[in-house]
């Protein structure tokens, strides 16, 4: 019971070297109950290697992470833990049914729970059939069936996208959210940065080992301070005029595009409206995920 | 803790079922025992014992070559196949101990060698008995043919656990398994051979070398068998070398072998990062 009361994920100055290169550099941070964080970065940025380090299957050089409390790798932190991989894998020659079961009684799950999880995750009409004869997104399916069985607090889901159909990402998100319905705290590595944005409460970010940005969406955005990009239509043969009075940039024939400071996005639409009949229409961009991630990746040479 | 072991036993002989190892196996063994127990019937007239002790005695070679090739050849692929497929990542994040994983596995494939000694030899001893007669002594000798061939078979499952969890890949598992396999069957007992020949009966011949033949666990198989039964050892004619040694030397080096073997493969499987 005492566990509940604990995060289900923290981690604090974090270091993992192999030799004599680090990966992870003084990595700290905390996932609460229900709560879903994106983790992104580039590939070789640490993600891997901290989801390793979580679940245990690597000892860090330094710091320390508690799973709902306990030491990485201790039963009562696998018991906590789902991982779904990034290129999940089961044995060929059994079938989803076996292959389920066999986690099954490995978590101390009754073999019971299989069934409703296969039809939950959509694989019921092949229960019986070998995982041999899977399709990618079938397997990626076993995978997250398996990362729903027992209590976890946890849930660790290394680019759980990839390799998915549209429809199937759209069933996967939609376990993500009954998942952190359920207070299961989402750590999801991915560089799907569109999905992400939409189905997750929170961004991480990660860059050469070391946490650069750990916040939600908007404080990231007012963090970065990133220009608010408004899009002007002219009227006929008023992108002229609407260039001299606003300055920005010529966009094609007949619109103007500026880029204002979102403090200043109010009196920029004032000026707007004093325009009358010369704007046709406007159109407002806040900076999007991929943005930010540039931004925060130092790759935003702008 | 048992339930872990056996939750992974389980899989992992429906694997070995699936891949046809059982099959292929117990048909390997049986085809062997049953093709020897024939050939094998022509001297037994001139020895004065019945067909079951020749048939064991001629058994007892054949599983010294097959039994260690059947667990290398099951065993090599249990880590390092697992970490290439992608499937011992997962697994191992699961409450499960990796000695746990390990036993379990082991189970499973004993299970296949069990399998296949109690049918091909098993097989090969009936139709000798049918044949040729059996009594008291050479059935025992059947019994004890098959215990310590799944022994045997228990130690170089182990041996080969050990070369999964070393060897990082899998082709280089089946590589040091291949290696394993001539260096304790063959290579050790050529070498013995060659010192036996030029120690020319001295000091070695008489002491260093029974122990040593002791030492490696297919000898001790064999010495085991021989020495079990006079008759046995008449008709396989390799008594002299066990004469010389206390009774306990075979036995205790054929069971002490699958657990230290283990011992090691576990140590080794430590090492891995999935």
């Amino acid at each position: 019971m005492t566990d509940d009361r604990r995060p289900p994920l923290k981690i604090e100055a974090l270091e993992k070297h192999y030799g004599p290169v680090p990966v992870l550099r003084g990595l700290g941070f905390e996932v609460a109950p229900g709560e879903r964080v994106a983790l992104l970065g580039h590939n070789g940025a640490g993600k891997s290697t901290l989801i390793k380090l979580v679940l245990g299957l690597i000892r860090p050089s330094g710091g320390h992470i508690r799973v709902a409390g306990h030491a990485p790798g201790s039963a009562p932190a696998r018991i906590a833990t789902a991982y779904l991989p990034e290129q999940v894998a089961f044995h060929k020659a059994l079938t989803g049914r076996e292959q389920l079961t066999t986690f099954a009684r490995l978590a101390g799950e009754a073999p019971s729970a299989v069934m409703p999880l296969l039809e939950r995750v959509g694989l019921a009409h092949a229960a019986d059939r070998r995982i041999g004869a899977y399709s990618k997104g079938m397997r990626q399916r076993l995978g997250l069936a398996q990362a729903l069985l027992g209590r976890r607090r946890v849930a660790l889901l290394d680019e759980p996208t990839s390799g998915l159909d549209p429809l199937s990402r759209h069933d996967l998100y939609a376990v993500i959210d009954e998942m952190s319905a359920n207070g299961t705290a989402v750590l999801i590595a991915s560089h799907a940065l569109t999905e992400v944005e939409a189905r997750t409460d929170r961004i991480a970010i990660m860059r050469d080992g070391a946490l650069v940005a750990d916040d939600t969406l908007p404080r990231l955005s007012r963090q970065a301070a990133l220009p608010i990009r408004i899009r002007l239509t002219a009227a006929e043969g008023a992108a002229d005029q609407l260039h001299a009075e606003l300055g920005g940039q010529r966009v094609n024939g007949s619109a103007v595009e500026l880029l204002c400071p979102a403090d200043q996005k109010m009196a920029h639409l004032d000026r707007i409206s004093a325009l009358g009949e010369t704007v046709r229409d406007v159109e407002m961009v806040p900076p999007s995920l991929e943005d930010l991630y540039r931004y925060f990746c130092g790759e935003d040479r702008q | 803790m048992i339930g872990r072991i056996l939750a992974i036993a389980a899989a992992e002989f429906r694997i070995q079922r699936r891949n046809r190892w059982v099959v292929m196996a117990t048909a390997m063994m049986t085809l062997f025992a049953l093709a020897l127990t024939f050939a094998g019937s022509a001297p037994t007239g001139a020895l004065g014992v019945d067909l079951l002790t020749v048939a064991v005695a001629s058994m007892t070679t054949l599983a010294v070559y097959l039994a260690p090739f059947m667990a290398l050849m099951i065993g090599f692929d249990a880590i390092a196949g697992e970490g290439e497929r992608g499937t011992l990542g997962l697994v191992l994040t699961y409450p499960l101990s990796r000695g746990e994983m390990l036993m379990g596995k082991f189970v499973a494939h004993l299970g296949v060698l069990a399998i296949a000694m109690v049918v091909g030899l098993g097989a090969g001893g009936v139709v000798a008995a049918l044949t040729g007669g059996a009594g008291p002594d050479s059935v025992a000798a059947l019994a004890r043919l098959i215990a310590t061939a799944i022994l045997l078979g228990a130690s170089f499952l182990a041996l080969g656990y050990a070369a999964s969890a070393l060897a990082g890949s899998a082709a280089g598992a089946a590589g040091a398994a291949v290696g394993l396999w001539l260096v304790f069957v063959v290579l050790y007992d050529l070498g013995l051979l060659g010192a036996v020949v030029f120690d020319g009966g001295g000091v070695f011949t008489k002491s260093v070398f029974p122990w040593l033949l002791a030492l490696n666990p297919a000898d001790a198989f064999r010495l085991w068998n021989v020495a079990g039964t006079d008759q046995v050892a008449l008709v396989s004619g390799m008594a002299g070398a066990g004469q010389t040694l206390p009774a306990w030397a075979a036995p205790a080096s054929l069971i002490a072998w699958p657990v230290l073997a283990f011992a090691l493969a576990r140590l080794a499987f430590q090492r891995v990062e999935p």
